[in-house]
């Protein structure tokens, strides 16, 4: 059902406005302290138009680019998981009443969000959540009424970050579902223009509000061109072949020690990654002891607390709590969900501060011993 | 309204600046539910009305210093049921045990006129280090709302949820942009407690530990990563010498660096 139209860069605008008179929060890319994050935008003049961004192990800059792209960046240290599944939520209230006590459940409002800018790999991380969230025997309401409110607006990718291999985790650089909308901006003699792709009636729907006019052969090879570029210059690769056993046989490889000496169990890989979803759950009493709140919060398995049971924490060491991770991520998801949990995005390279390479650690636990 | 026995709070001051003690007044809008709930029954910051010990929580401030808190600390212990250290000071030293890295009568004769009056202890000493402390509150400050419920959990005879992991938990939850991977500045954040609510990365700023080592700290895979930013080993050793520059990782990681 592919239908190609182009959206001229100057009617970008439109298409925000056109979301926003029709009741959507619009959520997409700005800058924010030196880097790319997803917030609510108004116009186009909150893009971060004309930067770019060098991101390698520990570390990630902002540029200028010789050219004035909307989406030029990869992707930044956020992901949609912020807005689908939220850093911490309120549960529920408890309030004392005489003998017993009332529970409150906390209702939340549908909120109709509009995701402009959404990455492949980041639609597929979507897509890994939603089995872990939304498709499995326990479905996590407030999960779900997010995610159905959400409209897709993907951008391919014309560009790969120096940590990306979402062509190892076949997650990108193209989005071939998942979205309502898929752009690809072009900037070339023809013009700075976006090549649109609808994917769902929703999105076949907004093209023809729009009114945009057809697509030529010449901007559909620009546009596969431009995606076989990012495609060439993936900054990171990824050995999938038999990954799962591949770790299921080295729990005791000397390179997870090695890692461990190198990781801060600080937690930042698990909170950037767009798959990770574990969540603590708090209860708060009041100074009276008359009112509870119970709330959930993003949680890791690099903290000690994690795995405590009766009797102690279960992973105490470094080691247990890297090669869980990494093991969970690339293996037991595997069999747990159906699905790998890494979707190559390269955010826990990028925002571990040490650098610590995922892609780097499976290579030597396969190549040495 | 409170309950049929109010426990009895007692605050205690050592080698410190007050401005922990202070975080109770400053509990301001919870203050009257606090003193609805527990009485505040020797504070002399607050009040010079006194009520006779035992207490069932004190909460000590400050370090040991001198060899007359050294045995008053004993005292207090003795009259308190829990004994709660809170800030820097008393859990890990203060920014006074930068004494313990150098000769304290070198101190002596470069800050006072007249350094004979001065009787003092060679080491600034955390409270554990002398009596059996219940419960830790971590900061220099320590965090209000942390305060409240620590004083909560007491009074529901529950563990505090005060969690021991990293800074950069709340940085990620309250969508602060990685100061370390986006600027290159240096900051203790993976290597300190929570607490703050990760403020001064907040600001730009990287993280002064102010908070103390988090649970299983790896200092030496950071110190590897300052040496990236080209810092040098007598910015790395300063680095950790800050507010808990004697809790023992971060003391580990500045003498590793000596030289």
């Amino acid at each position: 059902m592919a239908v190609n139209k182009i959206l001229p860069r100057d009617d970008f605008q439109r298409l925000i406005s056109f979301l926003r008179t029709d009741g959507y929060q619009v959520i997409g890319p700005t800058l924010r302290q030196g880097a790319v994050v997803y917030e609510e935008i108004q116009s186009t003049s909150d893009l971060p138009e004309g930067w770019i961004d060098l991101q390698d192990g520990g570390s990630y800059r902002l540029e200028r680019s010789e050219t004035s792209a909307f989406f030029g960046y990869v992707v930044g240290p956020q992901s949609w998981k912020q807005f689908l599944c939220p850093p911490q939520r309120k549960l529920l209230t408890a309030e004392q009443t005489g003998k017993s006590f009332n529970v409150i459940v906390y209702d939340e409002k549908p909120i109709k969000r509009a995701f402009v800018g959404v990455r492949p790999c980041e639609i597929a991380a979507m897509a890994v959540q939603d089995k872990v969230l939304m498709e499995g025997p326990f479905v996590d309401p407030s999960y779900r009424l997010a995610r159905q409110n959400a409209i897709i607006i993907a951008v391919n990718c014309a560009r790969a970050g120096g940590t990306c291999f979402c062509v190892s985790m076949g997650t990108g650089p193209k989005a071939s579902s998942g979205f309502d909308i898929a752009l690809t901006e072009l900037i070339d003699q023809h013009g700075h223009r976006f090549l649109v792709e609808a994917g769902s009636e929703i999105g076949i729907g907004m093209v023809t509000k729009l009114a945009l006019g057809d697509a030529s052969e010449s901007d559909i090879e620009a546009g596969e061109k431009a995606i076989a570029n990012a495609s060439a210059n993936m900054g990171r690769t990824l050995d999938t072949s038999g990954i799962k056993e591949l770790l299921y046989t080295n729990f005791d490889h000397g390179r997870w020690n090695d890692a461990a000496s190198r990781c801060l169990s600080c937690a930042n890989c698990t909170m950037v990654c767009p798959t990770c979803f574990c969540a603590t759950v708090d209860e708060a009493t009041d100074l009276s002891g008359k009112c509870a709140e119970r709330w959930r919060k993003w949680d890791s398995c690099f903290t000690v607390g994690f795995s405590y049971i009766h009797g102690g924490s279960i992973r105490t060491s470094g080691m247990s709590r890297y090669r869980q991770w990494m093991t969970h991520k690339l293996a037991y998801w595997q069999d747990q969900f159906g699905t790998s949990g890494c979707v190559g995005c390269g955010r826990c390279i990028t925002w571990c501060p040490v650098g610590i390479d995922i892609t780097e650690e499976a290579r030597a636990i396969r190549h040495t011993r | 309204m409170g309950r049929k026995y109010k426990p009895k709070l007692a605050v205690w001051k050592f080698a410190s600046c007050d401005g922990c003690q202070l975080t109770l007044l400053d509990c301001e809008d919870e203050l009257l539910a606090v003193t609805d709930e527990i009485q505040i029954a020797n504070f002399p910051e607050a009040s010079r009305a006194i009520v006779k010990g035992p207490y069932d929580v004190s909460l000590v401030e400050g370090s040991i210093t001198t060899s007359h808190d050294a045995e008053r600390i004993h005292k207090i212990r003795r009259s308190s049921k829990v004994l709660v250290v809170i800030g820097a000071c008393a859990t890990a030293g203060g920014i006074q045990a930068l004494r313990n890295f150098a000769n304290v009568e070198d101190y002596k004769s470069i800050v006072y006129a007249s350094p004979e009056y001065i009787d003092t202890l060679s080491k600034s000493t955390p409270i554990a280090d002398h009596v059996f402390v219940d419960f830790e509150l971590r900061g220099c400050p320590i965090s209000k709302s942390q305060l409240i419920e620590l004083v909560t959990a007491y009074l529901s005879g529950r563990k505090p949820n005060i969690p021991p992991h990293s800074v950069c938990i709340e940085c990620k939850r309250r969508g602060t942009v990685c100061v370390m991977v986006s600027t290159g500045i240096p900051c203790l954040g993976p290597v300190t407690q929570a607490g703050c609510r990760a403020l001064c990365p907040s600001y730009n700023r990287g993280c002064y530990g102010c908070f103390g080592p988090k649970e299983t700290p790896n200092t030496d895979s950071l110190s590897v990563q300052f040496k990236k930013f080209n810092m040098s080993r007598d910015a790395i050793k300063r680095a950790f010498r800050g507010f808990n520059a004697y809790a023992e990782p971060f003391r580990k990681a500045s003498e590793a660096h000596e030289k």
